[in-house]
């Protein structure tokens, strides 16, 4: 183990666009570390010998091994460490809230910066992949179990990762037309580059995962049917959360009032940022308000900016300390031009006569005493209305359970706001029936769907061994 | 997968095709709605399935070119495939025996209510079709629609087929003289004859389903693209709907809803064209 006296106290900056540059542009904003980068990040860590960091990590990437192995100059090496539990790095280096996972935990950054683990979670496995260096593992003997999952997102391709190694035959069924789930339809580009989503899907395709595209479970694909009739021993299902929900308030069904989920799929999976070269139209707003303060809503923003807006605003009912978003998407948010109105809540929204959204109603809000979630709840000021013009409102309020999978099979038990009741192993309430990621949890995160996607691949390989 | 076995234009800018989607066709009713997406960048478009056959393993589609992706759609060929079509989405209809039902087909509409008609007949339902076109070019499947109906009544509005009235006309007749009998009424077609056959209907106070067409992405429930107010509420059509109670549409809303995209569809539609007639290859 290192001295901590010994190592540098900040972390080797990672950089990036712009901020006036690429408030206009949808390349990718950070450019990542360059070799000799990377090297200097790797070489703070002290190597704990029971080190914190793998503890804050939903999936339990061996952290100090890889980036020893980044310290060495083993840069292939140290992706397919990353591998060994994680499937997906590129996209997790990108999309983890590490300064609330692993580099929370890291003890430098007790006295000083953490290890930036994410930077370099994203260094190994871009290298890896741009060098030509993958390498398709050796897997375990075909048990001749097959497995199928429906929902190719974050937690489905953690089981299908899993699985696969473990020499089960894996099957992915996906509604949209591209795998991937939120990673291609909600993330936007400038944040996780899509043609690296494929890449990680096709090192998937490699290991011998199916995917059945356009299949949509509940609907063409039954669960029963998959069991009974279709020689599937096992089933997961990944289906992410589903229905958007808006706020009640007069106006909502006005034309450019949208939901962040309609916003960043017409952009991001059907990529109507490049219309008309691909034919998906949206919405350029030229005063654009994005009401919540996630980082779905940092990203519909961002978004819109990046469309040409003139003004873009998140409006959100609670303060800043409250934002759920993570603070680098804020600060990248503010350096960007995104105005923030903090303490604002809409209470109707008024239309042209074609029924085109003209303009926005407003509250003040203040904090008063804290609720069930213990954030101080918001309450209106009276008297405080205010009307400014805006042409295209998004509502990033949070999503509901999707009826669709849930409602088709019999039997499985749900919890009162719809989503799937689930054990600590991701067991459902039927047999050979697992569960994992937003349908069981609500709306979370990439990582948090890909840690239930393991934890219930390990019970469903244990079942399976013993069928 | 998804090989169009058959293609024919069967009216102007209106096109039948069969396609081969053995897990579509597994599980399609009447009422089921499709997606469709011409190539890799085109748009998804929902349509109604106009027939399957799980045998066969196909489902019929019928669509009208309006944008570029329909266009596109319309222009491949037997023996070429699509490049996605996703289904059945949405719910089936309702269909019980009511006694004597009335449909209102209007235009491409006819497609849907055809296997509607044909499960309504063979659930031992009297069904009456009251089929309407502009004109006489636009009417297609007259004679298929005959054959799962007890009584046809074919109207163009302007007198070159059958009778020359609207929809409603006939509709307002049946329901004055025959209101007892009548245990329903479907609706589907453009939302400006779907509102005033919800109108006609009102009065009689006769459970009345309506088709909703809207503009929707994903088409499982996530996108809200779909939504419409109905009975004062907001509900998603792709997975609640595609059929509501056309009393409770505000189709006002509806139709400015589907209105909203019109300048980029145009502008959309004149680059295709352009580089159709520019490069002879659109």
């Amino acid at each position: 183990m290192k001295n901590i006296n010994e190592v540098a106290k900040t972390r080797t900056p990672m950089r990036e666009q712009e901020p006036k540059v690429r408030a206009r542009n949808f390349l990718e904003v950070p450019y990542g570390y360059s070799p000799e980068e990377a090297h200097l990040e790797a070489a703070r860590c002290l190597q704990c010998p029971r080190p914190m960091c793998v503890t804050g990590c939903p999936v339990n990437v061996n952290i100090p091994e890889f980036v020893h192995l980044i310290d060495e100059g083993d840069f292939a090496g140290a992706a397919r460490a990353i591998k060994k539990t994680n499937a997906l790095p590129a996209v997790c280096g990108r999309v983890c809230p590490q300064e609330n996972q692993c580099e929370s935990k890291c003890v430098l950054g007790k006295k000083f910066q953490p290890v930036a683990i994410g930077r370099l979670e994203r260094f190994a496995a871009d290298y890896e992949r741009e060098n030509g260096l993958v390498q398709i593992p050796e897997k375990e003997p075909s048990t001749g179990k097959k497995v199928a999952i429906i929902g190719s997102g974050p937690s489905g391709l953690a089981v299908a990762g899993d699985l696969i190694l473990r020499g089960h035959d894996v099957t992915i069924f996906e509604a949209f037309h591209k795998a991937g789930g939120v990673l291609m339809y909600g993330i936007p580009e400038f944040r996780l580059p899509k043609d690296i989503v494929q890449k990680e899907i096709q090192y998937l395709e490699k290991l011998g995962v199916q995917f059945e595209l356009n299949q949509v479970g509940g609907q063409s694909v039954d669960v029963r049917e998959l069991l009974e009739k279709e020689g599937f021993d096992a089933v997961f299902l990944g289906v992410g959360a589903g229905l958007p929900a808006f706020m009640d308030i007069p106006g909502t069904e006005l034309g450019n009032v949208y939901s962040a989920n309609e916003y960043l799929t017409r952009s991001n999976l059907m990529k109507a940022y490049r219309f008309p070269e691909y034919d998906t139209p949206i919405a350029v707003g030229r005063n654009v308000c994005v009401v919540g303060g996630g980082n779905v809503a940092m990203d519909a923003a961002r978004t819109a900016m990046r469309l040409g807006a003139e003004s873009v605003k998140i409006v959100y009912r609670r303060s800043e300390a409250e934002l759920p978003a993570r603070a680098e998407e804020v600060h990248h948010a503010k350096e960007e031009g995104i105005e923030f109105c903090l303490l604002t809540s809409p209470i109707s929204l008024q239309g042209d006569e074609d029924g085109m959204l003209a303009s926005m109603t407003c509250v003040k809000m203040e904090l008063g005493e804290p609720d069930a979630s213990g954030r101080r709840r918001p309450v209106e000021v009276a008297g405080s209305e205010y009307t400014f013009d805006t042409d295209l409102v998004i509502f990033s309020v949070g999503t509901g359970a999707n009826p669709i999978i849930t409602h088709s099979v019999d039997g499985l038990e749900l919890n009162k706001r719809g989503y799937i009741v689930a054990d600590e192993n991701g067991r459902t309430s039927i047999d050979g029936v697992w569960a994992g990621g937003d349908i069981v949890t609500g709306a979370a995160t990439v990582i948090k769907a890909m840690g239930a996607g393991r934890v219930a691949a390990k019970d469903m390989h244990e079942w399976l061994s013993q069928k | 997968m998804l090989e169009i076995l058959y293609k024919r234009e069967i009216a102007p800018r209106i096109f039948e095709m069969v396609v081969h989607a053995p897990r579509i066709a597994a599980k399609a009713m009447p009422g089921h709605f499709v997606i469709a997406m011409p190539d890799e960048v085109g748009e998804r478009i929902p349509l109604t399935i106009a027939d399957f056959d799980r045998e066969a393993e196909t489902v019929t589609l019928v669509l009208m070119t309006v944008g570029v992706s329909s266009t596109k759609i319309s222009r491949l060929n037997e023996g070429d495939s699509l490049y996605a079509l996703i289904g059945p989405l949405g719910n089936p209809s309702e269909i019980e025996n009511f006694g004597t039902v009335i449909l209102v087909a209007g235009g491409v509409g006819t497609a849907p209510v055809y296997p509607i008609a044909k499960l309504l007949h063979e659930t031992g339902n009297h069904v009456i079709v009251i089929q309407g076109a502009r004109s006489k070019e636009l009417l297609f499947w007259v004679d298929k629609m005959a054959a799962v109906c007890d009584e046809h009544i074919v109207c163009t509005d302007d007198g070159t087929y059958g009778r020359q009235a609207r929809v409603t006309e006939p509709l307002q007749e049946i329901l004055e003289t025959r209101r007892e009998e009548i245990g329903c009424v479907w609706t589907i077609g453009p939302a400006i004859m779907m509102k005033f056959c919800a109108k006609t209907t009102e009065p009689f106070g006769v459970k009345t389903f309506a088709s909703l067409n809207t503009i929707m992405i994903d088409g499982t429930g996530m996108c809200g693209g779909c939504r419409c107010t109905i009975g004062g509420k907001t509900r998603f059509v792709c997975c609640e709907g595609p059929e509501f109670d056309a009393h409770e549409i505000d189709w006002d809303s509806v139709m400015k809803r589907q209105q909203q995209f019109k300048c980029q569809e145009k502008c959309s539609m004149d680059r295709y064209v352009e580089n159709w007639k520019t490069t002879g290859n659109p």
